[in-house]
Parts: C-alpha cells; structure tokens; sequence
C-alpha cells in the first residue's frame, strides 16, 4: 500500500475531530461524578440512575416515540400518495403547483411552519371544533405535514426509476389497477418506504420548534425537556439522556448498515451464479 | 388447423371469405401533435405471425401498444375476434404481452412470475401448479422454478417472459423487441423456437421489430412502417423481391438504386435510360408508370453478377466498374464497386470455391450484369 501523506492524514484527524469530539466530550461527561458538568471529577454511572428516576424525562421520551411512530406512518400513507400522483398520473392540471406545494416545507423555516399550523388549528377549533384544543393530535398532524415531503421526494425517485412496464406487465397479465398497486408496486418500492418511514420517524424525533408551537399542555416532547432543563443550567442528566439516545441511533444506523451489506453480498453471489449457470 | 399449414400453403390473406382475427380500421393516434400512428387499416388472420417492421419512432410500438390497451387511439377502431376493443381496459382483454423489458416481476421466483396471470383468472391452485410446470418444460427452464429473475441470465429472463405470457394460452400474443437483448447466436435459436411454440400452440403472434432479420425468418407476413404508416404489407418474399417503394427496398436488405427515365417500352418489356449506370436497363415485364415520368431501379447485391471478362450479351443491365472495397464474410464477400460514373454498388458474391488464386481482388476491372428479371421498378 502507498504511503498517505502527513496532508491527508491530518484532514483525516481534523474532519474526526471536527464532527465526534462534540459528542465525545458529552459521552465523557455523562460518566462524570461531579455535579457541574464542566468540571471533572471522577468516573460514576449515577447520573444514568437519576435519569431513570426522572418521571417527566420518561414520559415525554415515551411521548416523542409514540408521536414519532404515528407521524411516520402517516407521513408515509401521504407521501406515497404525493409520489403516485407526480409520478404516475402524466400531465395534469396542478402537476406543477402540486410538485412545488410537496416539496416547500423542506425550505420553509420552521418558524413559519410552527406558526402558520398553530394557526390554522386555531382557526379550526373556532369554525368546527377539531381539534380540540392542542397535544398530541395536533403535534402528529404538524410533524405529518413537513415530513410527508420527504417521503414523497425519496419515494417519487424509487417510483421514476421503476420500470413502468413492469407494472403494465401485471395489468396485461389481468390484475387489476388496485391489485397491481399492492401485489407489484409496492413491493417493489417497499425499500423505499421504509428509508421513508425512519427519514420521518428521526425527523420528528429531533423537532423542537415546531412541536413547541403546536403543543398544549401535558404533552411535551423529549426535544422540549431538554430544552426547557438546559435553560436553567447543564445537568450532567442532560449528559447522560443524550449519550443514550446517541448509543441507540448509532446501533440502528450500523444494524441497519450490516443488513445492506449483508443483501449487497447476497445479490452480488446470485449475480455470479447466473454468469456461471448459463450456457 | 395445424394441418392447414402443412398440407395447403397457410395464405388467409389471400381467402376473401376469411375473417380477419385483428381489424384495425382507420386508427390513429396523436401524443399532442405529434402523429405517432396515422391512419392505419390492417387485418391480422387466426395463427399468423405478423411483425411489424420499421426503425424507432415509426409508431410500431405504440400500435401494439393500442392492441393491448395501454393506450387508447385518437380516432378509428380496433376490432378482436370481433369485439370493439375501444373503452376495454388492459387486464380485460384476451391479448398477452411480452415486453421488450421483459418486465418481469423482480420480487418473486420464476414459479409465481409464471403463476401470477393464472391467479388473477382464479385458476385452482393445482392446476395453476401443472400448468406453469408444463409451460417452463416447454421454454426449457424446468429447473430454474425458484429462482429470482436476476438470477437469470438474459436468455433465461427472455424465456420466462414468454412462458408468463404463454401460460394464460391468450388468443393473441403481442411481442415488443422479443430478441433485442439477445446475442446472436441465442437469437437465432430463439427464433426457431418461437416458430415452433407458435406452431403447436396455435396462437396469432403480432411481432413488433426493428430488426429486418428477424422479421423475414419469423414472420407469416411483414407490415414495414415508416412515419406512423404502413407502406406496405407482404409476405416475407413479397417484401424482399417486390417492395413497392424506395423506402421498403432499402429498409429490408441492401438495394442499388439507379434513377432514370422510361426510353423505350411495350406490353412485356420496359428499356430505361440511367445517366449513372451508362447503360439502359432492361426489364422483361411492362410497367404502369406514365412515359418520361422519373423513376427508380432496384437491383440487389446478389443479384449482380461480377465478372473480368465481358459477358455474351451485353447490351442492356451491363456496367462497368473498378473494384474499390472487398468485406470477406466467410460464407460471401461483400465487393463495393465504382462505376466509371463514380456511384457505388454493392454486389455479393458467393465464396463457392475455398482456395482460388483467380479470384476478383482490389482495383480489378470488372463488368457488372443482371438478369432482366433482377431490376425491380419503383415509381416511389
């Protein structure tokens, strides 16, 4: 192997450092005894303890999950229907306008998201009476409408690079639109559901401006907990929650990555006995 | 009725009591303004194997596409097996498609790609079982039943294409491109036994296909299209050795063309003066063409005789020429000769002989003569 030079090496070591030393550091300190966070003492896990003690940080932790799970779905259903539609249905009337409304909540700011959506609830609770009031409900629904775009971006290129005749294929061979839609399509682009489904699940996770326009009382997101404990000073708790939640992301974004590579191997292996196996 | 092919000539078109099993009447289709089919009327006869030739964007393909119902024509009608096909959805018509794709499902095994029209028809699970089973026996891919199609090779996929399209044993068969992807020596296996599946099966194939090849070995007949229309409808033989227009000699084959102008002419002959071939070209039929009027003489390569010595009559349908380029093929050499009035001819010569020091080689003299039935008239 050729020698790298110092150059590349050290861009190496500075690109490292520059993305993990942030979290290295909060690792390191989520073990730290003392009860300032920058200040080092010795190695402990209690704060891991007094973590698990911490009812409102359960709570709201178990609350973003369940608010996550239920917009990634939706946002999934949605966003695939936004896809079928710019993808499939040729020219229509609104194409463009319909092309541009999906895909401007990933630049709008989230501000103005936050601010337009508390309004509209608003507005609706006076005129029909749903929502009523703010939580839950209304988080999911806010979360739904920004990350429904992504779904509808990632699955509308899966749906563009798809053979089209595969699909007509399935129509000649007598299924009908419905069925060729759940027997052939969605198999097909199932892959890209699901890298959807976790984009939105992840996406929801981590908001905190939106969900703090549209939320009410008693539902409050792990993202508004932190935020609203870190205003009053770091806890090395704070340290400790989030080296948790790093842990966790880390082990899904490898697992996730080792089954990939796993198929890859198995595709590439199949590929080789189809060259083999022919005469 | 397989013995109607094999005792009498299979010749529906020629029956003016035979009814068409295809009636395309009239049809034309327009994406926008662009006219992809224009105007075309054509009848398709019970067990024929008809391609549609002609290069891309001829509209071919999206003919065929109009049989099987993924488009709708602008205007005219189509007619199968008697019933107006205009309104009827793809997955209600008793016609199958093969892809030029081959379009197969990519998450399911050979078995359940060849399974899946049979289950949309409700077909009891054990039969559906004996019949995809006895479709892949007869493609050859008997053992290749649980395999995934990317697991396959491209002339496997192509065969399970066709058992998928087969096994609902549809009334008409519909084929984009069905050899494209195939190397050569595999094409020409596949199309034999396209030919005998067709053959025991009984099923009218419509064949859409750029490669004028395959169409002459496949086809009962051969519609050649150009610019959304048929020019001309034919058998095989018809087509080759009596196009009826420049475009359709020069499409199928290689052709020699010479223009020129009516000079003499009776009942069963015609003379016609060619300023580029410095002889009159004589042909042993008379020809429906108004005196004086501009028109075209087809003569194709291996119809020319090449020779160094001048030959016995050599009045007319004679030329003389220096050899400017051989392409040796094996079986034939390809000669591209100069006429003295500098135009380019192509003449093939059989290699009938393995050794021979006398053969015709670069910059020889030579004479080039024909047969007064070789000259095809073309007043297109």
């Amino acid at each position: 192997m050729k020698q790298k030079s110092w150059f590349l090496r050290g861009a190496l070591a500075l690109g490292f450092a520059f993305l993990y030393l942030p979290i290295l550091s909060l690792v390191v300190y989520s073990f730290n005894d003392n009860k300032l966070v920058t200040v080092w003492s010795k190695f402990s896990v209690k704060w891991y303890g007094v973590l698990l003690q911490d009812e409102p940080i359960l709570s709201a932790a178990w609350l973003s999950l369940k608010i996550a799970f239920m917009n990634a779905t939706l946002a999934v259903i949605l966003g695939t229907l936004v896809a079928l539609a710019l993808a499939r249905f040729g020219a229509f009337r609104g194409r463009a306008l319909l092309s541009s409304l999906a895909t401007a909540p990933l630049v709008m700011p989230e501000v103005i998201t936050g601010l337009s959506l508390l309004l509209l609830f608003v507005a609706m609770e006076q005129f029909i009476g749903w929502p009523a009031g703010r939580g839950t409900l209304t988080i999911v629904i806010a979360h739904a409408t920004f990350s429904m775009s992504y779904v509808a971006v990632i699955v509308q290129s899966r749906l563009t690079g798809m053979d089209v005749s595969i699909e007509e294929a399935a129509l000649d061979l007598g299924a009908k639109p419905a069925k060729v839609f759940m027997v052939i399509t969605l198999p097909i682009i199932a892959p890209a559901l699901l890298s959807g489904w976790l984009l939105a699940f992840t996406l929801s996770l981590d908001d905190l401006v939106i969900a703090s326009f549209v939320s009410g009382p008693g539902s409050t997101t792990l993202p508004m907990v932190i935020y609203s404990k870190v205003r009053l000073g770091l806890s090395p708790e704070i340290n400790a929650l989030a080296t948790l939640l790093v842990g966790f992301v880390s082990i899904a974004v490898l697992g996730a990555g080792l089954l990939m590579a796993r198929q890859e191997r198995l595709r590439q292996r199949d590929v080789q006995m189809a060259i083999a196996g022919n005469k | 009725m397989a013995e109607a092919k094999t005792t009498t000539a299979f010749e529906p078109w020629t029956d003016p009591n035979a009814v068409p099993y295809i009636e395309i009447r009239n049809v034309t289709k327009k994406f926008g303004e662009f006219v992809a089919v224009d105007n075309v009327s054509l009848n398709i006869y019970k067990q024929e194997l008809f391609c549609l030739l002609g290069g891309s964007g001829c509209g071919k393909t999206t003919l065929l596409r109009m049989l099987a119902g993924f488009e709708e024509p602008t205007s005219g009608q189509i007619f199968i097996d008697g019933q107006d096909m205009a309104g009827i959805a793809p997955y209600r018509r008793p016609v199958n498609m093969m892809f030029q794709s081959y379009a197969l499902f990519p998450h399911m095994t050979v078995e359940h790609n060849v399974a899946f029209g049979l289950k949309q028809d409700n077909v009891p699970k054990g039969e559906i079982a004996d019949r995809v089973a006895k479709i892949l026996e007869l493609v050859k891919l008997g053992s290749f039943g649980k395999r995934k199609p990317h697991q396959l090779s491209g002339g496997q996929r192509q065969r399970v294409a066709l058992a998928r399209a087969l096994v609902k044993q549809p009334k008409l068969l519909l084929l984009d491109e069905p050899l494209g992807a195939l190397d050569k020596k595999l094409r020409e296996s596949t199309q034999f036994e396209l030919m005998k599946i067709q053959d025991q099966l009984g099923v009218t194939f419509v064949v859409v296909t750029h490669d004028q090849e395959e169409a002459m070995t496949l086809s009962s007949r051969i519609g050649v299209m150009n610019h959304g229309r048929i020019i001309q409808t034919g058998t095989p033989t018809e087509i080759y050795e009596f196009p009826n227009s420049r475009f359709v000699a020069d499409f199928v084959g290689t052709v020699n063309m010479f223009p020129g102008r009516i000079v003499d002419e009776d009942n069963d002959y015609v003379r016609i003066g060619c300023d580029e071939a410095a002889c009159t070209i004589f042909i042993n039929h008379g020809v429906a063409a108004p005196p004086n009027a501009e028109l075209w003489v087809a003569v194709r390569p291996e119809k020319i005789h090449l020779t160094r010595e001048a030959p016995a009559d050599a009045r007319d349908n004679c030329v003389r020429g220096t050899v400017d380029g051989i392409a040796y093929m094996g079986d034939m050499s390809i000669y591209n000769v100069r006429l003295d009035s500098g135009k380019m001819i192509k003449v093939t010569q059989p290699n009938l002989i393995r050794h021979s020091e006398d053969t015709i080689t670069w910059d020889d003299r030579v004479f080039l003569h024909w047969h007064a039935s070789s000259g095809v008239v073309l007043t297109l």
